[in-house]
């Protein structure tokens, strides 16, 4: 029962941290852009064509 | 006593057959070894296989079993080989799994946990060429499924004995929540039962939803941030052997590096008291959680004194401790020269954490796939629960070469391809793993099972007789090399290890 409640309540004040986007500085904003604009034309040619059913038939018995 | 950090690393790779409608896992998992084994060892029948009569996965290091506490299923009639390079590929909890060797430092440690890669990637090979047409099998070096399930990445580092456990738990649990911020391999979304999964957009690991305690013997269910398996695989007189479950698989070579590198220091540090503050949290497992959901690397957690301190703070100053250990006691027990090299980019990762995370971006898995991610968001306008990104979050950690995103994105390596494609079949030579590695291509027909700390020989004549290997430090190349050398037949060997 105690266990229960704490669970509950780890549950509730996590929501209160918002998830904060990581705060890219310009510079290296920029860079970022320009790097990955080449690799993700690349990377478009090889990514999985149906996304939805890709992720949704990827189940995997739970291990250790 | 002084133990050297023997270490190693044990992965579960995620596993998918593509092209039935009901594929099975088990089958699948033991059709990818096996084939791997006809192709690479096609004259090793019968194959060595894995000797169980050792293995106490129950014991607990806390010197008593829980009643509810579940022995981890040991399932033996599965496939479930050793290799040449002193390593074990088998079959567990329906996934492929490769076991390293016993490894003398973080370096090694990386190369072993390459080669099973490349094994891997020789098996789903191997397994085409068994498979309909239209059928593939392919895994994935991840953690999770996205949906509730975890498998492992455990990470093994051999103790002394005589160190308190609870010496062990205090320490190792602050090192193990803070480290999150350079192991993690990134996840899209949550999996904490209680939350939605797009509540959190993106965190550091993939492992941390799935802790829900502090210690503990189970690695199945309710997963705790220490595990308690007590079976050193060695003189338990002296060692034992810490199971670390709290870990991502990496497919960062540098993320790897220092996951085993910097672990193996603090252990050490802990053995030699010599960590100058006690950081206890409050609740170390929403801790946990906390780091991994915490992109900004800012967020104070809270200390059981009502003080609060960030993770890279913590990590800071086991590594400010580190610097006076090593200074003091050397480096010998924590992995030689390859630890001053640790000690380096350790110091350099955490400065870069804190100053712009993003410069790691080409060093670090879970800032390589958020760079990654965050682009490929922007250039569609995507919204962080899309589809497209789950899917390629789990396609950064594709084994085939020519699919993986991690590897499509260049990440900096450490070990180059020549050493990582030798140890797909040699064993380390400064650990017992040459003793094992090098028997087994010698007089492999004669191995009739083996395990971390023996040897079954059948010579044919006497009965079957038992090589034990207690000490994980003896049975290298400089012990043994010449005298391996020298025997001609088992039966040598026995006469000359008996005389």
């Amino acid at each position: 029962m105690a266990e229960r409640e704490q669970k509950k309540r780890s549950g509730q004040s996590q929501e209160t941290d918002a998830v904060e986007e990581l705060p890219a500085t310009s510079e290296s904003g920029e860079k970022l852009k320009a790097d990955m604009d080449d690799l993700l034309d690349e990377i478009d040619e090889v990514l999985e064509t149906n996304a939805e059913d890709f992720v949704k038939s990827y189940i995997q018995k739970g291990g250790q | 006593m002084v133990v050297p950090k023997t270490l190693g690393v044990e992965t579960e790779y995620g596993i998918v057959l593509r092209g039935t409608d009901e594929p099975n896992p088990i089958s699948a998992s033991s059709l990818l070894i096996n084939s791997y084994l006809m192709v690479r060892e096609p004259r090793s029948q019968p194959r060595v296989s894995w000797d169980f009569e050792d293995e106490s996965p129950a014991r607990d290091a806390r010197g008593e079993t829980p009643l509810h506490a579940l022995a981890p299923e040991i399932e033996t009639h599965l496939v479930n080989a050793v290799l040449t390079n002193g390593a074990r590929y088998y079959v567990d909890h329906a996934h492929p799994e490769y076991s390293t060797p016993e490894c003398a430092d973080a370096r090694s440690v990386l190369i072993h946990d390459r080669a099973g890669e490349q094994i891997l990637i020789e098996s789903m090979a191997a397994a085409k060429t068994m498979l309909a047409d239209h059928q593939e099998i392919v895994v994935y070096k991840n953690n999770s499924d996205g949906k509730g399930n975890s498998y492992g990445c455990h990470e093994n580092y051999l103790m002394d004995r005589s160190t308190p456990f609870g010496q062990i738990v205090q320490h190792a649990i602050s090192h193990f929540v803070t480290r999150q911020i350079y192991i993690g391999a990134g996840k899209v979304g949550t999996e904490l039962p209680g939350m939605n999964r797009d509540e959190v957009t993106f965190q550091l690991t993939q492992r941390a939803d799935f802790f829900e305690e502090q210690v503990g013997l189970e690695t199945t269910l309710k997963r705790p941030i220490i595990n308690t398996r007590d079976e050193p695989h060695a003189d338990a007189r002296k060692y034992r052997r810490l199971h670390v479950i709290a870990g991502d698989a990496n497919m960062s070579e540098v993320s790897t590096y220092l996951k085993v590198g910097v672990t193996a220091i603090v252990l050490g540090m802990i053995e030699h008291d010599a960590i100058s503050k006690t950081f206890t949290f409050a609740d170390p497992v929403r801790a946990m959680q906390q780091v991994s959901h915490d992109l900004t690397l800012k967020q104070p957690l809270d200390l059981d004194d009502g003080t609060r301190i960030r993770a890279i703070d913590v990590q800071q100053s086991l590594f400010d401790d580190a610097q006076r250990f090593i200074d003091e006691h050397g480096t010998d027990s924590v992995g030689g020269p390859v630890a001053l090299d640790v000690m380096e980019r350790w110091g350099r990762t955490l400065e870069l954490l804190r100053s712009d995370p993003m410069e790691l971006a080409d060093t670090l898995d879970w800032v390589a796939k958020y760079r990654l991610l965050e682009a490929y968001r922007e250039r569609h306008g995507l919204s962080w629960s899309d589809a497209r990104l789950a899917a390629m979050d789990i396609q950064y950690h594709d084994m085939r070469p020519g699919r993986s995103l991690a590897r499509k994105l260049g990440l900096q390596t450490i070990v180059t391809d020549e050493e990582v494609f030798a140890a797909r079949t040699d064993p380390p030579e400064d650990t017992r793993a040459y003793f094992r590695g090098e028997c087994l291509r010698k007089w492999g027909d004669h191995i009739v099972a083996a395990n971390w700390d023996s040897l079954v020989f059948d010579v044919g004549v006497d009965p079957l007789r038992r090589i034990p290997m207690m000490e994980p430090t003896r049975g290298t190349r400089q012990h043994v090399g010449t005298m391996l050398e020298e025997c001609n037949t088992p039966l040598e060997l026995l006469e000359r290890l008996n005389g």
